[in-house]
């Protein structure tokens, strides 16, 4: 198991086709490889258009690469049809987004009971482990309230506990505090660094230096290529959420 | 993904737009409503029409004796007796292959005497053809036998509205009746028959053979003088084409009657089929410009559908794109779409079959039609409003199920 990493991209690259018809074409991404290791906490770190978010888009099995392979968890999803694509994000990955997206006028419970839907388990079962990973995240008495009813940071949570609720091998963050003022941002740290300990891989996409610092290794993108893949010591969120709270 | 639960995001999505799902629902619902009051009222008026046949006797023609022309002013129909009883019988041998029978008929009327009941009803002399043409069969008792028709015997058979006036409950076999001071045996009692499509009771008449009528009954009056008949109903055979079974008739007719060709025939044909199954397709018509009516409706009531169904995905797509995300299928979405538009149109169906039959209840009672409610019209209108729901739905869903979970995701 130790011998093969969680993430292992082999010049993984994307282009998109230019809509001129001209067969023009923009390079996304080209050419990375790299490995992430199980239980890391990686920051993926970038300008806009440097590819980092076409590199999320394909870690996350949303997209296919152009050119390239991709093992997840041992598999080979490079080549895999949309409906493996489908069943694979729905067992292997969870995603955690700038703007939480969570359904509207629908309780936490059934939010976070979602992708347990698209596996046909019954509604017992959906709803005791949404229930679980609702207190995991410290919102056992909010399950009944929707989203409109919910601060940012809880909103979050609720995300985060949707991420978790299928037991994936991969959480995806992309931007979690970038709606969110820093001191909730700091605390939603803080329960990414705890879920991390617990053993869950976590890769985060930041343009955040104060957030990227929370990471164990921060992976640089530029023009579609990695600039930088380098060893952080992580700052303690739960130390610097209690610092500022001392001040406060 | 499982059934249940898609239905159940499904009502959800619609509850959480309650004007927009009525408002959408309302093209369905009259489209569905118009069908079932269309079934409804198609149905009662062909029930009605099959009822009046059925009391006639199927494939009916009848002839008239016809007013003669040359007194200068036409008197009515069979008020004049130019066709005979001998015409019957020669209609019955000499057309064979048109002709099932036919029955000569002489009608009379006045007051009939029971003990010291009396009622005022019409009597017909006939043969025993007649109860084979107009398909009439005896409750009770017996019919004629020929030798009472040769013999002019004095022998009746009555309707049962006769035999209620005169007799109440008490069976009217073997109770002399007195007609004109003629006492006549009961025999026989008719089968009920109910209405005549003009409306008539049919029950309220007396049967006699067609030689005590004339010569017992009629016989004083100038009536009798001949075998002269008022009419004669024919019964055409099955699959036989009425419009020639017409034209053999009435050549038969015209050469017995010594008619020179461009002289007006002195008597009337009637083929009562016929006239009934006229009326019957002037409802048809009535139905068919309600079914249009109705699809038109329909087809809307689906664009509607259409329409609201792609403003939803439009409205939706950051949901698809997070449903996608965490492990809907393509088909996953297709599904959900296209059950919440089956769902719109089956509850508009649903309503709509309630008012259309809330509707017929309202065009019976106001209008007086007849209608006929039929659990297959009912079924078959839930169903075309789910395979609308299907159709135009069908559409927005392949829509919602082909984006892509990135751009979707990405959607503001």
């Amino acid at each position: 198991m130790a011998a093969t990493p969680l993430i292992r991209t082999e010049q993984l690259a994307k282009h998109y086709r230019l809509g001129n018809g001209e067969g023009g074409a923009v390079q996304a991404l080209r050419g990375v490889s790299l490995e992430i290791p199980r239980g890391a906490f990686v920051a993926v770190m970038g300008p806009s258009g440097s590819g980092k978010s076409t590199f999320m888009n394909l870690l996350g099995c949303l997209d296919l690469p152009s050119a390239g392979r991709y093992w997840l968890d041992g598999e080979e999803v490079s080549r895999l049809s949309d409906d493996s694509l489908s069943v694979l994000r729905n067992r292997r990955i969870g995603f955690v987004f700038q703007h939480f997206n969570l359904l509207p006028r629908t309780s936490a419970l059934d939010n976070v009971a979602l992708p347990l839907l698209y596996r046909g388990m019954r509604a017992e079962e959906r709803h005791a482990r949404a229930a679980q990973r609702l207190r995991q995240v410290g919102l056992a008495e909010r399950m009944d309230h929707h989203p409109a009813q919910l601060s940012g940071g809880q909103q979050q949570r609720v995300a985060i506990a949707r991420a978790l609720v299928g037991d994936p091998a991969l959480v995806l963050a992309d931007e979690p505090t970038g709606a969110l003022d820093s001191r909730t941002g700091i605390e939603i740290m803080t329960l990414l660094q705890q879920l991390n300990r617990e053993g869950i891989s976590v890769v985060l996409v930041t343009h955040e230096h104060d957030i990227a610092a929370y990471a164990d290794r921060i992976i640089h993108f530029r023009d579609g290529q990695v600039v930088s893949d380098s060893v952080n010591a992580r700052r303690d969120a739960a130390a610097d959420f209690a610092a500022l709270a001392a001040t406060a | 993904m499982n059934f249940l639960a898609t239905v159940a995001i499904a009502l959800k999505a619609l509850r959480t737009n309650k004007m927009r799902s009525a408002l959408t629902m309302l093209g369905i619902i009259i489209g569905v409503a118009a069908v079932i009051v269309m079934i409804a009222v198609g149905g009662g008026a062909r029930a009605q029409v099959e009822a009046q046949i059925k009391s006639l006797g199927a494939n009916l023609m009848m002839v008239f004796s016809a007013s003669p022309t040359f007194t200068g002013a036409r008197s009515a129909a069979g008020t004049t007796h130019t066709v005979s009883e001998d015409d019957a019988y020669a209609i019955a041998r000499e057309l064979p292959e048109y002709v099932a029978g036919a029955a000569p008929s002489l009608r009379g009327s006045g007051q009939v005497v029971a003990g010291n009941s009396n009622w005022s009803t019409a009597f017909y002399g006939v043969t025993p053809d007649y109860f084979e043409v107009r398909e009439w069969s005896i409750a009770d008792g017996r019919f004629f036998e020929q030798a009472e028709i040769n013999g002019a015997a004095k022998v009746a058979i009555i309707g049962q509205t006769v035999a209620t006036n005169l007799f109440g409950d008490v069976s009217p076999i073997d109770q002399t009746i007195r007609i004109r001071t003629v006492p006549l045996t009961v025999i026989g009692l008719l089968a009920s028959k109910g209405q005549s499509p003009g409306g008539a009771d049919l029950d309220d008449v007396i049967l006699l053979p067609i030689s005590t009528a004339r010569n017992r009954v009629l016989g004083a009056t100038t009536l009798a003088k001949s075998r002269s008949v008022g009419s004669i109903q024919i019964k055409l055979r099955d699959g036989v084409d009425g419009k020639e079974a017409e034209e053999k008739v009435r050549e038969l007719l015209r050469q017995r009657h010594r008619l020179q060709p461009g002289q007006d025939d002195d008597f009337t044909l009637r083929n009562m089929t016929e006239i009934l199954q006229t009326r019957e397709e002037s409802s048809r018509v009535m139905a068919l410009l309600l079914a249009s009516v109705a699809s038109v409706s329909l087809l809307v009531g689906g664009i509607g559908i259409m329409n609201i169904m792609l403003v939803s995905v439009t409205e939706r797509t950051r949901e698809i794109g997070l449903r996608r995300a965490v492990g809907a299928r393509a088909r996953d979405i297709l599904q959900q779409f296209l059950i919440e538009a089956i769902t719109l149109s089956l509850i508009g169906g649903l309503a709509g079959v309630l008012l259309g039959m809330g509707g017929a209840e309202l065009i019976a009672v106001l209008a007086g039609w007849p209608i006929e409610l039929s659990l297959t019209a009912i079924l078959l209108a839930v169903s075309f409003a789910a395979a609308i729901g299907i159709f135009f739905g069908y559409y927005p869903a392949r829509k919602a199920a082909r984006m892509s979970p990135i751009e979707a995701l990405r959607h503001e």
